[in-house]
C-alpha cells in the first residue's frame, strides 16, 4: 500500500449527500481484475454519458477540478455495497483524500487499507470547504496526517480525529496482514480455549499440526 | 456484580483475541462467508505472499452476483462475468475451502444458504465481503460486511482488526396488521432513522413483533440494517430460531446440540443492559410500505402521494429531492398507488426465501400479471426453489405469467444479464433503489413479495391490502 503523511492538493467539491458506492462504481464494473485500473470506472455514470462523452455539468469534469488529489464530500459518503471497488476507483482516478462529515461504515474502513485517507470534519466545516473550493477553485488544501489537520490558506488548521492503528497503518504503508500475524500466538491460544468452550464449532476440522 | 451487557457486547467480549491500549481489537471470525465478486484480489494477495486459508473448513464459497437465473447448461455468456466464476472455483480448489458449485442443489445466494445449511449460528462472528451479511444477525450473530482486503485479512488469520461498534436498540411491540410484512417493517425503520441513523452502532431489534416473525422475517429484518447505516443487525435467539436450526447439515448433532443450545440461551441481552440509542416503533402503525425516490430512506406508506420538494426546507434534502424525482419520473402530488410499473422483481437475500414466494404466489394466484409487465421470480437457492416446487408455487407462477427462474442474487444489482433498461419502472423485492442499481437508468421501487406481485397483476404500485 502507497503511505499517507501529508498533501498538498486542489479539491474537487461534491454536493451530495448518501453519495453511494453503486454510484461511485456501478456493479457491472467490478467483474475487471485490478491491474488495469479502476480509474475510468469512477462515477462512470455521473461523469460519463451513454456513449461515453464527459458531461460538463460534472464537477470532476470541469477544468479546475481535473487534477484536484482532494475529494470534498458530504454526509454518509460512500454508504451502501462493501465494494472496495468504489475506494480502488477513488485512487486509481488521483484521488488520496476524501473529507466529509460522514461516511459508510465499511467504505471508511476500505479507505485505510489502500492509502486514501477518509477525514471526518464537522458538518459546517466541510460545507465551508467545499463553499470556498466553489468560489475559488484553485485553493490549496494540506492535509497532514502526523498532525491530524486540515489546513486552507489564511486560516486556522482544522482539527480530524484518526484511529491510531490505521494512522499508524497509513502512514508506514503497512499490510495489517503482517501486524496480526505477529499475533499467531494469541490466535493459536484462543482457538484452543474456543474449541474448548463450543466444541460444536470445531467437529469434523482437520487437527493442526 | 458485573455490569448487565447486551447481545452485542456478550458475542464482541467471547471473540477479543488481543486488545490494544486504544482500543483496538483483534477479533477472531467463526465464520467466513466467499463469493465470487469481492474475493479474487483476496486470494491473489495470498498467492504473492504465499499464505494460506487459516481455517478453509470455517470458509464456505458460493457463486451467486454473476450467476445467469436462465439455463444454467450452456456456458456463461459475458466473458467478464465467466471468468469470475472460473477464478472463485481455481481459487476454492488451490486453498482447499468448502465449496458449492453453480450446479449444487445447495447453491444460492451466499446469505440463503448459510443459514439454509447450518453454517449461520448464534452467539457466532460472522464476516462476508458483502454488505447484507447482516441478514445473519437473525440468528443471534455477530455478522457484518467486509471489504477486500479484510476478506484477504481473515482468510490468513481468522481475524479482523476492529473498534467495538456501539449498541442501538429498536423496540417494535404489538400487531402487524394483514399484508404488511417484515419487509414493511425494516422500510419503516429506514423511513424513521435515514440511512445514517445507525452508523457505527450495532442495532439490536427487540419487542414482542419481532419475537413473533419467523426466521425468515428477522432475517429481512436484519439483511436491511446495513441501509440504516449499521453495520450489523441482531435478534437474541429463541425457540423459533433453535426451531428452524435443529437438523440442518451444518448445525451441532446429538450431545454437542443440547450443549449448544445451552450456551444460546445465555446470549439475550440482560436485563438492565445499556445501549447508546433506543428507538421505538408501533407494529400495529406500520402500513406497507414502497421506496419513491433513490435511497431506501425514501419511503412511504403506499396510500401515500410523490412528495414535493417545495414542502422541504433544508435546501440540501430539497435539492437531493427535486434529483431523485427527476431520475425516477415522478411528479409530486401523484398518488404512489396511480404509478405504472413495467418490470417486477421476486427474490434477493433481502425477500428470496420461501416464505416471501409464499407470500407472492398468495396474491398470483388465479390472476394473471398485466398486459405490458415483464415479472420474474427467482429464488434465493436451489433448494428454496425445490421447495416452492414442491409446494406447487412454480406453477401458480408460471400460471399467472410469471418468469421463474434459477437462483442467484440476479436484478438485485444486475451484475447479470437480469437488468432494467433505462426508464425501465420495477417494484422490486431487493434492498437497494439507488440509481442504477439494477441497470443504468433504471427506476426502482422496493416492496414486500406480496405487494411486488400485487403490482405484477394491476400493472401499476398497488395496496396488496386492496386485493384481498
Amino acid at each position: 500500500m502507497e503511505a499517507f503523511t501529508a498533501l498538498t492538493s486542489t479539491a474537487a467539491p461534491l454536493e451530495d449527500i448518501n453519495v453511494d458506492t453503486d454510484q461511485i462504481i456501478p456493479a457491472r464494473f467490478l467483474r475487471f481484475p485490478r491491474k488495469d485500473g479502476y480509474g475510468s470506472f469512477l462515477f462512470r455514470d455521473m461523469r460519463l454519458t451513454e456513449d461515453g462523452q464527459e458531461k460538463p455539468e460534472f464537477v470532476m469534469n470541469q477544468p479546475p477540478y481535473r487534477s484536484a488529489k482532494i475529494l470534498v464530500a458530504n454526509t454518509n459518503f460512500g454508504c451502501g455495497s462493501s465494494r472496495e471497488g468504489a475506494v480502488y476507483a477513488l485512487f486509481d482516478y488521483g484521488y488520496r483524500c476524501v473529507i466529509a462529515p460522514s461516511f459508510g461504515d465499511i467504505f471508511f474502513n476500505n479507505c485505510f487499507k489502500n492509502g486514501l485517507l477518509p477525514v471526518k470534519l464537522s458538518a459546517a466545516e466541510v460545507a465551508e470547504i467545499r463553499r470556498i473550493v466553489c468560489e475559488h477553485p484553485d485553493t490549496e488544501i494540506s492535509v497532514d496526517l502526523e498532525r491530524q489537520t486540515v489546513t486552507l490558506p489564511n486560516r486556522k488548521p482544522l482539527s480530524f480525529q484518526v484511529d491510531p492503528f490505521w494512522k499508524m497503518c497509513m502512514q508506514r504503508g503497512l499490510d495489517d496482514i503482517s501486524f496480526t500475524i505477529e499475533h499467531r500466538g494469541d490466535i493459536e491460544a484462543y482457538e484452543k480455549r474456543h474449541a474448548a468452550e463450543q466444541p460444536w464449532l470445531h467437529i469434523g476440522e482437520k487437527k493442526k499440526a | 456484580m458485573t455490569k448487565p451487557r447486551t447481545l452485542f457486547d456478550k458475542i464482541w467480549d467471547a471473540h477479543i483475541v488481543d486488545r490494544q491500549a486504544d482500543g483496538t481489537c483483534v477479533i477472531y471470525i467463526d465464520r467466513h462467508l466467499v463469493h465470487e465478486v469481492t474475493s479474487p484480489q483476496a486470494f491473489e494477495g495470498l498467492r504473492m505472499t504465499g499464505r494460506k486459508v487459516r481455517r478453509p473448513e470455517a470458509t464456505i464459497a458460493v457463486p451467486d452476483h454473476n450467476v445467469p437465473t436462465t439455463d444454467r447448461s450452456k456456458p456463461i455468456a459475458e466473458p467478464e462475468s465467466r471468468l469470475q466464476l472460473e477464478t472463485l472455483a481455481k481459487n476454492v480448489a488451490e486453498f482447499g475451502v468448502t465449496y458449492y458449485d453453480i450446479n449444487d442443489i445447495r447453491q444460492g445466494i451466499v446469505h440463503i444458504i448459510g443459514p439454509e445449511q447450518g453454517h449461520t449460528q448464534p452467539g457466532m462472528t460472522i464476516v462476508c465481503g458483502d454488505s447484507h451479511t447482516a441478514t445473519h444477525g437473525a440468528f443471534g450473530s455477530l455478522a457484518f460486511g467486509i471489504g477486500t482486503s479484510e476478506v484477504e485479512h481473515v482468510l490468513a488469520t481468522q481475524t479482523l482488526i476492529q473498534q467495538p461498534a456501539k449498541n442501538m436498540l429498536i423496540q417494535i411491540d404489538g400487531e402487524l396488521g394483514p399484508g404488511v410484512t417484515a419487509k414493511d417493517i425494516i422500510l419503516a425503520v429506514i423511513g424513521k432513522i435515514g440511512t445514517a441513523g445507525g452508523t457505527g452502532h450495532v442495532v439490536e431489534f427487540a419487542g414482542s413483533t419481532i419475537r413473533g416473525l419467523s426466521m425468515e422475517g428477522r432475517m429481512t429484518v436484519c439483511n436491511m440494517t446495513i441501509e440504516a447505516g449499521a453495520r450489523a443487525g441482531l435478534v437474541a435467539p429463541d425457540e423459533t430460531t433453535f426451531e428452524y436450526m435443529k437438523g440442518r447439515p451444518h448445525a451441532p448433532k446429538g450431545a454437542g446440540w443440547e450443549q449448544a443450545v445451552k450456551f444460546w440461551k445465555t446470549l439475550p441481552s440482560d436485563p438492565g443492559a445499556q445501549y447508546d440509542k433506543t428507538v421505538v416503533l408501533d407494529a400495529s402503525e406500520i402500513v406497507p410500505h414502497v421506496t419513491w425516490g433513490t435511497s431506501p430512506e425514501d419511503v412511504l406508506p403506499i396510500t401515500g402521494k410523490v412528495p414535493n420538494p417545495a414542502d422541504i426546507q433544508d435546501e440540501q434534502k430539497r435539492a437531493g429531492m427535486t434529483r431523485s424525482l427527476q431520475y425516477m419520473g415522478l411528479t409530486a402530488g401523484t398518488p404512489l398507488t396511480e404509478v405504472p410499473v413495467q418490470r417486477v422483481f421476486i427474490g434477493s437475500c433481502t425477500n428470496g426465501r420461501i416464505e416471501d414466494l409464499r407470500a407472492a404466489a398468495a396474491v398470483a394466484k388465479g390472476r394473471k400479471v398485466a398486459a405490458g409487465v415483464n415479472a420474474m421470480v427467482v429464488p434465493g437457492s436451489g433448494l428454496v426453489k425445490h421447495q416452492a416446487e414442491e409446494e406447487g408455487l412454480d406453477q401458480i407462477f408460471l400460471a399467472a405469467g410469471f418468469e421463474w427462474r434459477e437462483p442467484g442474487c440476479s436484478m438485485c444489482l444486475a451484475m447479470n444479464p437480469d437488468k432494467l433498461e433505462p426508464g425501465e419502472r420495477c417494484a422490486s423485492t431487493s434492498n437497494r433503489n439507488f440509481e442504477g442499481r439494477q441497470g443504468k437508468g433504471g427506476r426502482t421501487h422496493l416492496v414486500s413479495p406480496a405487494m411486488a406481485a400485487a403490482a405484477a397483476v394491476t400493472g401499476r404500485l398497488t395496496d396488496v391490502r386492496d386485493l384481498a
